[in-house]
């Protein structure tokens, strides 16, 4: 499990005078991102589109402090996720009954005191051990949670789950938090908070012995800390934010049900941070935006979108095992050294080829599926508004074509981009880098 | 009461059986390679849609020989060509390729057998009732499953202590480093413990598909379940995944047969609990509802207690 | 005298007053169900209903054109949400639904509190398949219409056709545990109690729902009550297994069930070889001798490859049509009114309506039992060679039952 973070540069360089402000400019452009993007995305699905992205940077990133720093793979993450959830609405209708006057940019706070307390009281059996057996204790942990959604109906609401009503409580400045414009803006809020503080925790004497922890957990007892020990505070801490990333989830959709404690959704956050990168900070954040962008568009361009969701997968595993963030990490003494811009020319040339194989295996699998699961829907389809019929040679070995003569050309390219990052590496080594 | 008791062991030892079937591929894989394989039942599933296009051509008994030896093959082509690049980066890509490779088996299943349940039969020649205990019938189908099950058990065992490729899949086990300086190709062995472990899983497929429904969705149905028997067993241990399965078996069997609830327990001593209280449904819940869960009750208190599992030989 | 031209922009301004006024209106429809994963069978099945009968609706009137379009909500409450949004982005302001109360009651709330919110761009929602009874009484909503009889619907109907059969004594109830399968226990013990007070009722058994893979155990279970029929509410895997476990086990009872001819039913049951032993109860079959659907059914089943599965799906469709004629409006808020107070002749012949206390549809109600063809049905199930014998019908105000619902109703 720390094979993959190992290469993790979590502390960075010692920042320079000015360096103190650069690191903030970081978080003052994030400020900035989420001021600006819903006007760019204003449509009610973009928006619902980024309000699901927030919550799940919140969720992924409460994730990876498990995964990432502490080097614990864990199954059921989604328990303190729902459970925040649940306790949230619960909250909500509460308030709402009583008349009590809190507003709903408080409720967060109730996921998370929830998902806190969970992780202590789960976390106390789950991290005796480390490795293989937590994961397993997930597992059993999460099917335990899903299941007795089903038994106990008065909390968990049974299928129907609970519903509630987020502008009945008490207004703040005049909103009332209805429009989904509002709701963003809170989501957005909270989780440029979360983001803040797991960085922070990161930047701790907590957030290094986990790391340690990771590494090598008999040296790190050398040091004089128990990794049990260490792990137990880990735990109830991810557990907060993962309990406020699903109060946010309550307040977005109103309606919380069993589907939120359950394995699939555990998958989806494993998912993401895997996609993102676990070795760095910015890893999981990626890996959200990306998968709720797939998740939610995907479905209505193509009906097998879990195929495509597994290849992806299996090709970030087999070629990419540090995440898109592990990828961009690559690059980054180039860019410091200022020779970045060397690659460009060598990386059009081998993403063409890329391109036309990609897109002549996607064109060959869309039509198998047509021909062979959609015969009924008649042998016409359309692939980039270009209509073709699948019972035809031709457009079989165009596929067949595109995508290997794409694999041969593109493996053709590979001594010419070698030899720009040979190139490219000499020169930054030159500036002083260490590559 | 006996009828009971009689009955529901029958069941259980058979469904047992069944996920001993099933389990004993995914221990060989897991205890040899550390892999967690998510995929297995997805080949299993594969081994049931093999199965059942087999049979349509010539018959469910050339088929219970050549779509295991099939499955087999793409597994250790899976192996050889996938997992093995993998493994270099540790375990966890390891199983996230495992659980990315589940996806696109079901999906391509999907695409060519559709997503509703396929007719797949049993084998004429066993297609009456062996005996009638209590007036319940036991079809002949599913004694045959026990003998299988029992067979296969037998030759793993075997194999795995009597012959020199057990041994050294034993030693490599524990010491591959050693193993592979001794001159044995440890890749190699890995490469056929997974075709053989994967092919045990389709020997299950085509066994268990005429009993239950054959189906793109079935390994969702079986695969957490699966884990569960291999990590209560114990890593390691074949024998210990043989003993997990039948406690498995019979406790989903006996908690269904059993509709006692905590309320009917407590009131025995007169202790009762309201209707509209907060504990109320956990109190009248019977063992009968909670018996699907009951294995993962199991596994949580084992993982506490006894973190190797019951006869494991490795500490996870 | 008239010149040529005179004379041709008269024939013009003659054939212009000819030409029909308004152009067909269109009208979208959005369909939210699963289209991918393990439920996806039976979304695609629906949405092809839908897209048939949108075809068959344009081809028969020409004031509304309808068009449909799929959204994969993957059985999940959230993503409903967000293809709900999706729809109404895309300006859709008719959406339809059916696999999944929980999906239903997600929606029927979302759909209530945009409405709230954004008064002049509301939408309507259409159930045809979410089958819990909540959902027109206590969650009861002015913009949601269930075309479906609800559970209670279906077990009135059911135990009206059980009271007249003699050779039922011991009846076992196994259903899923949850709501829609708790919801048949209640009403079944109910309304037994009621019309059959000497039948025992000698089990009562929820299962973990999608959760059992060996159904032995529960048929060891029954075959030890001695129960001579067995009412359940499961479908798909669950109704499956348990056919399945029931054939291997030689159990001898009738089935009575709700789903036992959904998508695959029939395929295991005459695995089985239980001839008539298994009854469903639903809005209509494709062996009744009705003139109109049976034309329809048989027009269907060679363009989309399934039979009728929804008849209340063709009811759905043409109360739809006739409120949006009545209406003479595409805007929700004026054809609601119209939809609530709908009567017209079911899909099968006889008279259905909409109720307006809790906008719940009724519809006759027909018993069928499985077996080999015979007589006069033309139609077999899944090229099995079997198929639905009708063998009691109830009419719609045999099946009303009463509610609780306290509609909020727009000013």
């Amino acid at each position: 499990m720390s094979e993959v973070a190992k290469s993790a540069d979590w502390t960075g360089p010692v920042p320079a005078a000015g360096g103190a402000l650069r690191g903030y400019a970081v978080w003052i452009a994030a400020a900035l991102a989420f001021l600006v993007v819903p006007y760019v995305f204003s449509s009610g699905a973009g928006l619902t589109m980024l309000s699901l992205m927030g919550i799940m940077i919140v969720f992924t990133l409460s994730y990876n402090m498990l995964l990432g720093q502490t080097g614990m793979l864990s199954f059921g993450h989604a328990v303190y996720y729902g459970l925040g959830a649940f306790f949230a609405v619960h909250a909500m209708n509460a308030v709402t009954r009583a008349g009590l006057p809190v507003p709903v940019i408080a409720i967060p706070l109730v996921g998370g005191l929830a998902g806190l307390v969970f992780g202590i009281i789960f976390g106390s059996v789950s991290t005796r051990r480390g490795g293989t057996a937590f994961a397993m204790i997930s597992l059993g942990l999460a099917e335990l949670v899903a299941s007795s959604a089903n038994i106990l109906r008065g909390f968990f609401g049974g299928e129907e789950g609970i519903t509630t009503n987020r502008t009945k409580l008490l207004p703040v400045l005049g909103l009332n938090f209805g429009p989904q414009l509002q709701v963003y803006f809170l989501i957005a809020a909270w989780c440029l908070l979360c983001m803040i503080a797991m960085y922070a925790i990161t930047r701790t004497p907590l957030g290094r012995m986990c790391n340690a922890v990771r590494e090598n957990p008999e040296r790190a007892q050398f040091v004089g800390y128990n990794p049990q020990t260490v792990r137990f505070i880990a735990f109830p801490l991810s557990g907060f934010f993962a309990g406020i990333a699903g109060a946010l989830a309550a307040i977005n959709f109103e309606i919380v049900n069993s589907s939120y404690v359950g394995l699939g959704q555990s998958g989806v956050v494993l998912l993401a941070a895997y996609i993102g990168g676990v070795g760095y900070f910015v890893g999981p954040v990626i890996g959200a935006i990306i998968v709720t962008y797939l998740q939610v568009m995907l479905s209505d361009v193509t009906a097998i979108w879990q195929l495509y969701f597994g290849l992806l997968f299996i090709v970030i595993v087999m070629f990419a095992p540090n995440g898109i963030a592990g990828l961009l990490a690559m690059h980054q003494p180039l860019w410091r050294a200022g020779v970045l811009h060397r690659l460009v020319p060598a990386y059009l040339v081998g993403l063409a080829p890329l391109a036309v194989m990609t897109l002549g295996a996607i064109l060959a699998i869309e039509m198998a599926h047509r021909f062979a699961a959609r015969a009924s829907d008649g042998p016409d389809m359309a692939f980039l508004r270009i209509p073709l019929d699948v019972t035809r040679p031709l457009p079989w070995l165009v596929a067949a074509a595109m995508t290997i003569g794409g694999l041969l050309l593109f493996r053709r390219t590979w001594p010419y981009v070698a030899s720009a990052w040979n190139e490219a590496t000499i020169t930054a080594r030159g500036r002083g880098e260490h590559l | 009461m006996l009828e009971l008791v009689i009955v529901s062991t029958l069941n259980g030892v058979l469904y047992g059986m069944l996920l001993f079937l099933m389990a004993s591929g995914l221990t060989l894989i897991f205890s040899m390679m550390g892999v967690l394989n998510f995929a297995h039942a997805s080949f299993y599933m594969l081994g049931a849609f093999f199965g059942y296009q087999i049979s349509q051509w010539a018959g469910f008994w050339v088929a219970l020989v050549l779509a295991p030896l099939l499955v087999g093959g793409i597994g250790a082509l899976v192996e050889r060509f996938a997992l093995r690049n993998v493994h270099r980066h540790g375990h966890v890509p390891e199983l996230l390729f495992t659980f990315g490779l589940a996806y696109v088996i079901e999906e391509v299943a999907q695409m060519v057998w559709g997503k509703l349940p396929v007719d797949f039969r049993a084998p004429a020649a066993l297609d009456f009732s062996a005996f009638t205990i209590f007036s319940t019938n036991y079809p002949a189908y599913k004694m045959f499953m026990l003998f299988t099950a029992i067979c296969i058990f037998a030759a793993l065992l075997a194999v795995l202590t009597r012959t020199r490729t057990g041994l050294i899949i034993q030693a490599a086990l524990t010491h591959p480093d050693m193993v592979a300086m001794l001159g044995h190709n440890v890749p190699r062995v890995f490469m056929l413990v997974f075709g053989v472990g994967t092919g045990l899983a389709a020997i299950a497929g085509v066994i268990a598909g005429p009993a239950l429904v054959t189906q793109a969705s079935m390994a969702g149905l079986l695969g957490p379940i699966l884990f569960v028997v291999v990590v209560i067993g114990g890593l390691g241990s074949l024998a210990g995944a043989f003993i997990a399965s039948l406690l498995i078996g019979l406790v989903q069997t006996f908690g269904v047969a059993l509709n006692v609830s905590l309320a009917d327990l407590f009131g025995a001593f007169g202790i009762t609990v309201g209707p509209g209280s907060a504990l109320s449904e956990i109190w009248t819940v019977t063992i009968a509802q909670i018996a699907p869960i009951l294995p993962y009750l199991l596994l949580v208190l084992v993982l506490i207690f006894r973190p190797t599992g019951l006869l494991g030989t490795r500490d996870t | 005298m008239m010149n040529l031209r005179q004379a041709l922009i008269g024939a013009a301004s003659l054939i212009a007053l000819t030409v029909p006024a308004v152009a067909a209106e269109t009208v979208k429809i959005a369909f939210i169900d699963p289209l991918s994963g393990g439920a996806a069978s039976t979304g695609e099945n629906g949405l092809k209903h839908y897209q048939y009968l949108a075809e068959f609706l344009n081809g028969k009137q020409s004031d509304y054109k309808f068009e449909v379009t799929g959204y994969d909500n993957k059985v999940n409450p959230q993503e409903s949400l967000v293809a709900a949004q999706k729809a109404i982005d895309a300006g859709i302001r008719i959406i339809t639904q059916g696999n999944g109360s929980s999906v239903a009651a997600a929606l029927l709330d979302f759909v209530q509190k945009y409405n709230d919110r954004n008064p002049g761009k509301e939408i309507v929602y259409l159930n045809y398949a979410a089958v819990d009874p909540v959902l027109t009484n206590e969650k009861c909503s002015y913009w949601h219409f269930r075309y479906d009889a609800n559970s209670d619907i279906k077990m009135e109907a059911l135990t009206n056709f059980m009271k007249g059969r003699q050779n039922i004594k011991k009846v076992y109830l196994i259903n899923q545990d949850y709501s829609f399968g708790h919801a048949v226990r209640t009403a079944a013990r109910k309304m037994i109690g009621e019309k059959r007070p000497d039948i025992q009722i000698v089990g009562d058994e929820v299962t973990p729902l999608q959760k059992v893979t060996d159904f032995a155990p529960y048929i060891s279970k029954i075959k030890a009550s001695g129960a001579d029929s067995i009412i359940t509410g499961n479908w798909a895997q669950d109704w499956n297994l348990l056919i399945k476990a029931a054939a291997d086990a030689g159990l001898q009872a009738d089935f009575y069930t709700y789903y036992a001819g959904g998508a695959g039913g029939p395929t295991v049951a005459k695995q089985t070889g239980l001839a008539d032993r298994i009854f469903q109860i639903t809005e209509g079959i494709a062996n009744i001798d009705h003139k109109e659907s049976r034309e329809f059914e048989k027009a269907f089943r060679p363009k989309v490859g399934s039979s009728v599965l929804y008849p209340r799906a063709v009811n759905e469709m043409n109360a739809l049509l006739k409120a949006l004629q009545e209406a003479k409006s595409t805007d929700p808020k004026k054809f609601a009114p119209k939809l609530e107070t709908t009567k017209m002749e079911a899909f099968n012949g006889g008279e259905a309506f909409m109720r307006a206390d809790d906008h719940q549809f009724f519809q006759p109600m027909y018993i069928s039992s499985f077996g080999p063809l015979s007589g006069d049905m033309p139609y077999d199930e899944e090229g099995t060679g079997w198929g639905w014998k009708l063998i009691g019908k109830v009419d719609a105000k045999d099946t009303v039952v009463p509610t609780t619902c306290k509609m909020n109703r727009p000013s």
